[in-house]
């Protein structure tokens, strides 16, 4: 309770204090007789000044922010597709990154250089057709190419070429996440959300034969160099799959059956020499906003060999032996 | 249009006012009022973020008990995060801005007595008054307020049992939205039949301040806009209350198996973001007209390029309906669809390039004025550029795979429509507090305000680009559930002791503010030496803005520094001379 007085009897006097500091200000300008507002030439100079100090630290800031935080920027794709998103990423990076310097630095280089000054006399032009003409055209080509070069990456990523994936579904729910794979016959068994129950969280149903072998589990495992198929599918609210390490996402949507193929090219063995972090492990976490648990709906992915996976997944259950 | 001074009560004069210039203050000090309560929201969630779990006296003096012994729980967390952006979306950045400057403006720019109806003008006002007290009073419903984003995506905005803030909480949020949206268009239709019929004489479309053009623009964009937003909203009302299932299908709750079916929650989002996307314009485009203004009046310079300037206007405004589906390249719709929204979405960089290009060329060979609305309108055009070019990857569908929700996209939209929809604002309020109050405002604690805040600004959004290419996802209320958000807690830090700064500098602005209402130096009448119409009259307000005749105007707005001229301004109502060109 004194703390709260005492702040708030801080702030009181401040107030007061800045009262006075201005009605001081106000006073000696009313007496020597001119308007204290009025922009002189020694506040043109200190804001163009300012505004040239102000650029250098912004820029410093930035490069810094660089350099520390560089690190965090997520490792190299670990899917095939992903690297060709990291490739035009970069590019694209790179591209704003120079036209951030140089539209920055002109701003406030153009604010101190022509900043008023009793001799200076501003030049009366209005427009000039053949420079606006210009920068039209110009950003018109480079967006022309930046288009293209993305429509080219987005059919990529969307409408791969690879044949027979393997089918993973991945199901979302308040807050966490299940995978169910295919199985032998790399069927998916139907499944309607009416037959959820305990024991068949997915409500896979048990008279389609294709759900006999499919395997339900808590973790996802998948296979090195081979073409994945994650169906999606929600049980309440949205949820947004998202491995950030493969550049895959895609929203569960309940109703609507989603997917995402991908094709991973580094185990996580080979992350965690990369990466030099023995701990570490893919991930796949939640990103649409669902609830309060949302920050940690997470499933942990593990990327092995094809024997390794074989290994695995022939410890697993399969649906038709736990739902008897 | 009655031209006789009615006698006016207390009430007739600052309460139930048709006045222009009254709404306008009405709506600023609402915008500013609300504006207080989502930037304080902000520094509390901003105080989790960077210190997670750790015990905050603060937060429990004002959550009370959603912050229980200082720590708030992760449900009021995600109901401050709703609504800070909802707040700052429409109720300072749209009804604070445009409504303000729309209001104070139109009739005074364009030389008419008042807007076409004040009738509808006061009621604009108190639909807007009525829809920040239901805001306000949500937040203190039992259940909590609305916690479902800002953009209240169903099934979660539609369920109570999913997050409790979608119990009464989101009805009265919808209850909210609904009254708001009645007060945008019935100021958004006034705006719009006030500059097409009530324009002076002489005031062609081409001699038309560019502010006049940008809310003009924005008018339209509201009135085309708002009522789908007003159509998604009745509809998530049904499904909420009378069983209906526009938008939900397949949805378990607590085990038990809904009997929605057929819905679908992509549906509310194509609706939403047909409202949502020209939102982001209704709230930029009345900045980028302020800022027009005033950094030619400052650069003591015409606006460069006044044709390309008003057709970018248009252009954006008309490129902002085809859009929308760029906030939903992953929520599964058709790959193709996403193309085509690749295509519309970067087109948007062309006016807005030009626009940027604009703004430098006025600065080039101009006379500068560095008053604190040049400050601001400057840092304006530096946020735009900034924020708009992260837009470019956002825009791109498969560079927006692995950022989207991330902290990447929340670093943007804050700079490119935050930031600089604020910094138009603030630039506003400083140029025509004294056209609004007859007072300056003090320009040293202007300065100081704007240094601080526009530091404080980049400081806030530009690590966040950072925390998103590391792949941090947006409405989190801790990283520490993931081992690889380890360490990311510097920037956490940085960018909350950046946000305090910043709320506290805004102390300056609002203690200036009313400062200068009572105790400001009385203003001149031109204080800025501007062209256009509103400096001409009286310092005084009064009913009908000019005694006797409304001016005529014989020029364009920017005849700044023009050659053969007295002096380096000359007002929109000076006849040309002999032989003078019209520009």
């Amino acid at each position: 309770m004194i703390t709260k007085i005492f702040t708030l009897l801080i702030i009181v006097l401040f107030l007061v204090a800045l009262t006075q500091v201005i009605r001081i200000f106000q006073l000696t300008g009313k007496i020597k007789g001119y308007d204290i507002n009025e922009t002189t030439d020694y506040d043109n100079n200190l804001n163009g000044i300012l505004s040239i100090i102000f650029s250098i630290l912004f820029f410093a800031f930035c490069v810094y922010q660089y350099l520390e935080f560089k690190k965090f920027i997520l490792p190299e794709s670990a899917s095939f597709h992903g690297i060709f998103i990291d490739k035009m990423n970069n590019l694209s990076l790179i591209a704003i990154t120079v036209v951030f310097v140089i539209m920055n630095a002109l701003i406030f280089y153009l604010s101190y250089k022509y900043r008023s000054k009793k001799e200076t006399k501003a030049s009366f032009v209005t427009h000039n057709n053949k420079l606006e003409l210009i920068w039209t055209i110009l950003p018109g080509i480079v967006l022309t190419v930046y288009i293209l070069y993305g429509l080219n990456v987005w059919s990529q990523v969307m409408h791969p070429s690879e044949e027979d994936p393997m089918l993973i579904e991945i199901y979302g729910q308040q807050f966490s996440w299940t995978a169910r794979y295919a199985g032998e016959d790399n069927l998916l068994g139907e499944s309607h959300y009416t037959l959820v129950n305990n024991k068949n969280v997915l409500g896979v149903d048990s008279k389609d034969v294709n759900s006999n072998d499919d395997i339900i589990v808590r973790e996802l495992h998948i296979p090195i160099d081979e073409p994945i198929m994650l169906k999606f599918r929600s049980q309440d609210a949205l949820h947004s799959a998202y491995l950030p390490h493969f550049r895959v996402q895609m929203n569960c949507v309940p109703g609507l059956e989603t997917s995402f193929m991908f094709i991973p090219i580094k185990t996580t063995k080979q992350m965690r020499i990369e990466l030099k972090d023995e701990s570490f492990d893919y991930v796949l976490l939640c990103n649409k906003i669902c609830g309060s648990s949302h920050f940690n709906m997470q499933m942990k992915v593990i990327v092995e060999t094809r024997e390794e996976y074989n290994e695995w997944i022939g410890q697993q259950p399969k649906f038709k032996e736990i739902n008897l | 249009m009655s031209e006789h001074h009615h006698k006016e009560t207390f009430i007739t004069k600052y309460i139930f006012c048709q006045d222009h210039k009254m709404i306008s203050k009405q709506f600023l000090i609402t915008g500013m009022l609300m504006g207080t309560i989502a930037l304080l929201m902000s520094t509390f969630f901003r105080l989790q973020l960077a210190y997670p779990g750790k015990s905050f006296g603060i937060l429990e003096t004002f959550l009370g008990r959603w912050a229980p012994e200082g720590v708030m729980s992760p449900d009021i967390y995600l109901a401050l995060v709703t609504i800070h952006g909802t707040i700052m979306v429409f109720f300072v950045l749209t009804a604070g801005l445009s409504g303000t400057f729309s209001n104070l403006l139109i009739p005074l720019q364009i030389g008419a007595r008042d807007m076409a109806s004040g009738f509808l003008n006061m009621l604009s006002y108190w639909f807007f008054f009525a829809s920040s007290v239901v805001m306000v009073y949500s937040l203190f419903v039992q259940s909590g307020p609305a916690s479902a984003g800002w953009t209240i995506y169903p099934p979660l905005s539609a369920i109570a049992e999913l997050i409790p803030g979608s119990g009464a909480g989101m009805t009265w949020w919808l209850v909210s939205m609904v009254l708001f949206i009645v007060s945008a268009l019935l100021g958004a239709l006034n705006y719009i039949v006030t500059i097409i019929n009530l324009r002076t004489q002489g005031m062609s479309l081409r001699r038309l301040p560019l502010t006049i053009w940008a809310f003009f623009v924005t008018a339209i964009l509201g009135v085309l806009s708002f009522p789908v937003l007003l159509s998604a909203a009745l509809l998530l009302v049904f499904d909420r209350s009378f069983g209906t299932s526009f938008y939900l299908s397949d949805i378990i709750i607590a085990g038990e198996a809904l009997t929605n079916t057929g819905g679908s929650p992509i549906l509310f989002q194509h609706l939403f973001w047909f409202l949502g996307h020209p939102e982001v314009y209704i709230v930029l485009l009345p900045a980028l007209g302020i800022t027009s203004e005033i950094i030619s009046t400052n650069s003591r310079k015409p606006i460069f390029g006044y044709t390309a300037m008003v057709a970018s206007i248009l252009a954006i405004g008309f490129l902002s309906f085809i859009v929308w589906g760029h906030h939903m390249f992953i929520t599964g719709m058709n790959p193709f669809l996403g193309s085509v929204f690749i295509f519309t979405t970067l087109l948007i960089a062309i006016p807005s390039a030009v626009k940027a290009f604009n703004y430098c060329a006025t600065l080039f060979k101009g006379k500068i004025v560095f008053t604190p609305a040049m400050l601001f309108s400057i840092a304006l055009v530096s946020t735009f550029v900034t924020g708009g070019l992260t837009g470019l990857i956002l825009a791109n569908a498969p560079l927006d795979i692995n950022v989207h929700d991330t902290y990447f996209v929340v670093g943007h939209f804050h700079i490119v429509m935050g930031l600089s929809a604020i910094f138009g604002m603030f630039a506003g309020v400083y140029h025509w507090f004294p056209r609004m109050y007859g007072k300056m405002m003090n320009k040293h604690l202007g300065y100081i305000h704007f240094w601080f805040t526009f530091a404080a600004a980049y400081g806030v959004f530009f690590p966040m680009h950072f925390l998103g290419l590391a792949g941090v996802p947006r409405r989190y209320y801790s990283n520490s559930s993931f081992s690889m958000f380890d360490g990311m807690t510097d920037i956490n830090i940085i960018i909350t002791v950046s946000a305090i700064i910043g709320a506290v500098a805004q102390v300056f602005f609002f203690f200036n503010f009313f400062y200068s209402i009572f105790k400001g130096n009385k203003s001149s009448q031109n204080p800025w030496k501007s062209n256009t119409l509103e400096w001409t009259a009286p310092v005084k307000h009064m009913h009908g803005n000019w005694p006797g005749k409304i001016p005529a105007v014989y020029r364009w707005p920017y005849d700044y520094s023009k050659p053969g001229a007295e002096e380096d301004f000359i007002s929109q109502t000076v006849p040309l001379k002999e032989g003078e060109q019209e520009h």
